[in-house]
């Protein structure tokens, strides 16, 4: 039987939380595989090595740095999970300014602190198989990336934009109809369109599709009422690492 | 053909679902008007209206007409080749076929353009050496009552695609709603549709009834939003593959796939593979795809159409010339669906016009 | 959509990332195919991805050989004898051997290119005296790369048959370098010569235009195209190229059709 770990690093646990709420199914995911480290869910620590490594949360500290390596060498197959694991999460927004200052504001002794200046991707430091965005990640393609695994075959976890699963739900595009900002147009398709049915528009949680044009998609935005301030912050949110610079496209 | 008035719809509504058809027709939801299943006439959009423009839909209140709007976001296509079907299960090695769903449903305010997407439809699925046993059930499942359109929209062109405003084929039953007094001109283009029109509670038609048709529908060709030059577009198109108009459009060009999406003709799909982990059964889905989406091309790991402008030259150059060469029809109804729902506002006949 | 179940009758590794699979229906017969057609080979669970017909066992069954280049070729090259294979098909257009009748005959092949031309060399062994002189040329990575080393050899004593590499190994004699040095190498008569071409769409591109040159007409070099192919029966829309679907007007297509197709970059 294939052997899973999951893995945390600076988190929230929702996206390994989305392994237990798989209910029905983790009942069917338990039989097929066996869940040997899961501190979430269990305090048993099964020794690897691992086939299926489920690695959430993105490095911030010095440990980090060692322990992912760690993971890495112990695990077949590395799989990311969530925007923390995949580009940094909303912890990388200190990317754009000083930790250190951060540090002296929050906390009393700053200098017990021992973090890293910036909070980086899992695959900055190790090679990655797969990489699940999504903040929280998608209980259904979760399930995808595990019976993908055990059948061998590529996850289908498609790269094109939110658009494609909006419009298959039935959703009235809620820019052309409404004028509500959404970032669905540059956004990865994962999440079933979640906000846009419900009148809301996509804070692009799942990161830049496979050809985002940002420069459009701003031309846009700023015709729907947008400044510069609101385009910088839209984007700046969960997928700071891979949105990049597309505020200023 | 016959025809008659109407002055009321409930009465058709209820014998639709005497037959054992689920109603689907336009309400005002979610703030648009779209298709959903109808309780009575009264779930119609009467007094609501549409302003449309390329990359803006904006809900209005209208005057006295229910069907004073134009195109709906959402194509019929949905009920002919949903967006996600499953083909067939395997387990143990034995492929099981699974029971297609082709549920019965009258579609109540189909347009011109609708029925002109059915027929190219028609071809695609229907008319090549292998036919879509699937798409057949769904589409004999549908009873198809259009309305004619008398307020085409803001990106409407079916008048130079000659596929509206009026609907001339393709329909069990046609109305064309008529003012002063409120009544409905019905005409069958089916037995099916004659049966049921016969059954309805109404009055002859007469001349000026006609006449009145007429006109509505004249009226309407007059209002198009937006014109297309057909002639010579076919090899226009091919003769242009290295213009430089497709690299100016891919920079406005979200390659988000919406065109395709909301396009009634578009039938462009992907097979996914699914396995069950509770029973090891092994699954595939058929699901709408994109020529705008890069796996769509992948060969080797490697896209071939990697950049944007490729694949908005796809897009256009099969609506208006490749697919006259597979299917002899254009790929377009005139609907303008994709202007209007473009995030962009991306403007075909505008596009057209620039590669002349 | 639906495919019928194929067990494998026999597996044989061609080279270290090629297996060649002998399939035959776990009901009835294969149905008859033409040399250049494909079939839709599905590992259960994994996917389907279109394979060319290479050849016709003694016992009936479909000869196909795949390259493990992705999940689902991996899969298909995983399988064992008796395992059961999803089959769709065949499909597509053929090589058009009647309108090479009487004239010199060129084939050439790159890399795994040399499969779907299988059946086209096995009928010009079998009646080589329906056509002129029979040249075949190919071009492959290295010497470990080349296909049916041990068909080549016995074609080598029928036909002229001239193989260039890439990157030769110490031991490799041969020519090395692109294929089109071949043609040049190789006896035909361009007027009344058919040419069959099948390989990675440079090398096709490059040697129908070295036949052209020479003099071969367009309508007489027919090559295999290839495209992402979802369907195999023109409905799922991947593998258009132009105005063509490669599935059913192809894969194999004569060089007047295409040439304009494949000069446009990502068309």
């Amino acid at each position: 039987m294939s052997r899973l770990a999951v893995w945390k690093f600076a988190s929230c646990d929702g996206c390994q939380l989305t392994l237990l709420d798989c209910e029905d199914e983790l009942l069917s995911v338990a039989a097929q595989v066996d869940i040997a480290y899961f501190l979430e869910a269990s305090s048993d620590r099964g020794a690897g090595p691992y086939d299926l490594s489920l690695v959430e949360g993105s490095i911030t500290t010095p440990d980090d740095l060692e322990r992912i390596k760690h993971v890495r060498r112990v695990s077949k197959h590395l799989v990311t999970i969530g925007a923390c694991a995949t580009a940094g999460g909303v912890q990388a927004l200190r990317d754009l300014a000083d930790v250190r200052e951060f540090a002296a504001v929050v906390y009393a002794r700053p200098d017990y602190i021992r973090t890293l200046d910036r909070s980086t991707p899992v695959s900055a430091h190790v090679p990655v198989d797969f990489e699940l965005r999504g903040c929280p990640i998608d209980r259904g393609q979760l399930l995808e990336i595990i019976g993908a695994f055990l059948a061998g075959r590529r996850p289908v976890v498609p790269a094109h934009s939110v658009c494609v699963e909006c419009k298959a739900r039935g959703n009235p595009c809620v820019l052309a109809a409404h004028g509500t900002p959404c970032l669905g147009p540059v956004t990865q398709a994962g999440c079933g369109a979640l906000c846009p049915a419900f009148n809301r528009g996509c804070f692009g949680c799942f990161g830049p599709m496979e050809s985002p044009n940002a420069a459009a998609l701003n031309a846009r935005l700023r015709a729907a009422g947008m400044d510069d301030d609101e385009l910088g912050r839209v984007y700046r949110t969960f997928n700071v690492t891979t949105f990049g610079s597309s505020s200023d496209a | 053909m016959e025809q008659a008035v109407l002055t009321s719809l409930d009465p058709l509504i209820g014998a639709l679902r005497e037959h054992g058809y689920a109603v689907v027709g336009p309400t005002v939801r979610d703030g648009v008007i779209r298709f959903c299943e109808l309780g009575s006439a009264a779930d119609l959009p009467a007094g609501w209206t549409d302003e449309q423009a390329p990359g803006a839909y904006r809900l209005r209140e209208g005057g006295e007409p229910v069907f004073g709007f134009a195109a709906s976001p959402d194509s019929v296509k949905r009920f002919t080749h949903p967006p996600r079907s499953t083909l067939f299960r395997m387990r143990d090695g034995v492929p099981e076929a699974v029971p297609v769903e082709a549920p019965k449903v009258a579609l109540l305010g189909v347009r011109a353009c609708d029925l002109a997407g059915l027929a190219v439809q028609d071809r695609v699925f229907l008319g090549g050496r292998y036919p879509d046993e699937a798409y057949r059930a769904r589409r004999a499942a549908l009873f198809l009552i259009a309305v004619n359109c008398a307020v085409p929209g803001g990106t409407c062109f079916c008048a130079s695609m000659n596929t509206g405003p009026r609907a001339t084929s393709g329909f069990d039953l046609a109305l064309t709603e008529l003012t002063g007094p409120h009544r409905f001109l019905a005409e069958s283009g089916s037995e099916r549709g004659a049966t049921l029109l016969e059954a309805l509670p109404s009055r002859p038609a007469t001349d000026a009834d006609r006449q009145a048709a007429r006109q509505v529908s004249e009226t309407a060709e007059q209002r198009m939003g937006r014109h297309v030059e057909l002639d010579g577009v076919k090899e226009r198109l091919t003769e242009r593959r290295e213009s430089p108009v497709w690299n100016e459009i891919a920079s406005r060009c979200l390659t988000c796939a919406n065109c395709t999406m909301v396009c009634p003709t578009c039938f462009c799909a992907t097979i996914e593979d699914g396995t069950d982990l509770a029973d090891g059964s092994a699954s595939r889905a058929e699901r709408w795809d994109s020529c705008f989406t890069l796996e769509f091309t992948e060969l080797g790991g490697a896209p071939v159409r990697s950049s944007g402008a490729a694949r908005y030259r796809q897009w256009l150059t099969h609506k208006f010339s490749t697919w006259v060469d597979q299917f002899g029809t254009y790929g377009c109804v005139g609907c303008g669906r994709c202007i209007t729902w473009c995030p962009t506002g991306i403007d075909i006949t505008e596009e057209l016009e620039r590669l002349r | 959509m639906i495919p019928a179940p194929y067990r494998v009758r026999s597996r044989r590794p061609d080279r270290a990332d090629t297996v060649t699979l002998t399939l035959e229906p776990v009901e009835g017969t294969c149905p008859p195919f033409l040399p250049g057609q494909f079939t839709m080979l599905y590992a259960p669970g994994v996917g389907e991805i279109p394979i060319s017909i290479s050849g016709r066992a003694r016992s009936g069954g479909y000869v196909q050989t795949i390259r493990a280049v992705g999940a689902v070729s991996r899969a298909l090259c995983r399988m064992r004898r008796g395992d059961i294979v999803g089959v769709r098909g065949p499909f597509g257009t053929s090589w058009d051997l009647a309108a090479a009748h009487g004239l010199d005959v060129v084939v050439a092949a790159g890399g795994l290119g040399l499969a779907p031309l299988r059946p086209v060399i096995r009928e010009l062994e079998a009646h080589g005296v329906r056509y002129g002189r029979i040249s075949l040329i190919a071009g492959t990575r290295t010497p470990a790369t080349l296909m049916y080393p041990r068909e080549l050899a016995r074609w080598g004593r029928d036909f002229d048959v001239q193989v260039t590499v890439d990157h030769p190994d110490r031991a490799w004699k041969g020519p090395t370098g692109l294929i089109t040095k071949l043609v040049g190498r190789i006896v035909f008569e361009p007027r009344r010569t058919y040419a069959f071409v099948c390989g990675p769409e440079v090398m096709m591109r490059a040697t129908a235009e070295e036949l052209l040159r020479r003099g071969v007409p367009a309508e007489r070099i027919a090559l295999s195209l290839e495209r992402n192919m979802k369907c195999g029966i023109g409905r799922c829309g991947h593998c258009q190229l132009g105005p063509l679907f490669t599935c059913l007007d192809g894969p194999v297509l004569t060089y007047d059709r295409v040439s304009a197709l494949m000069e446009v970059k990502q068309l």
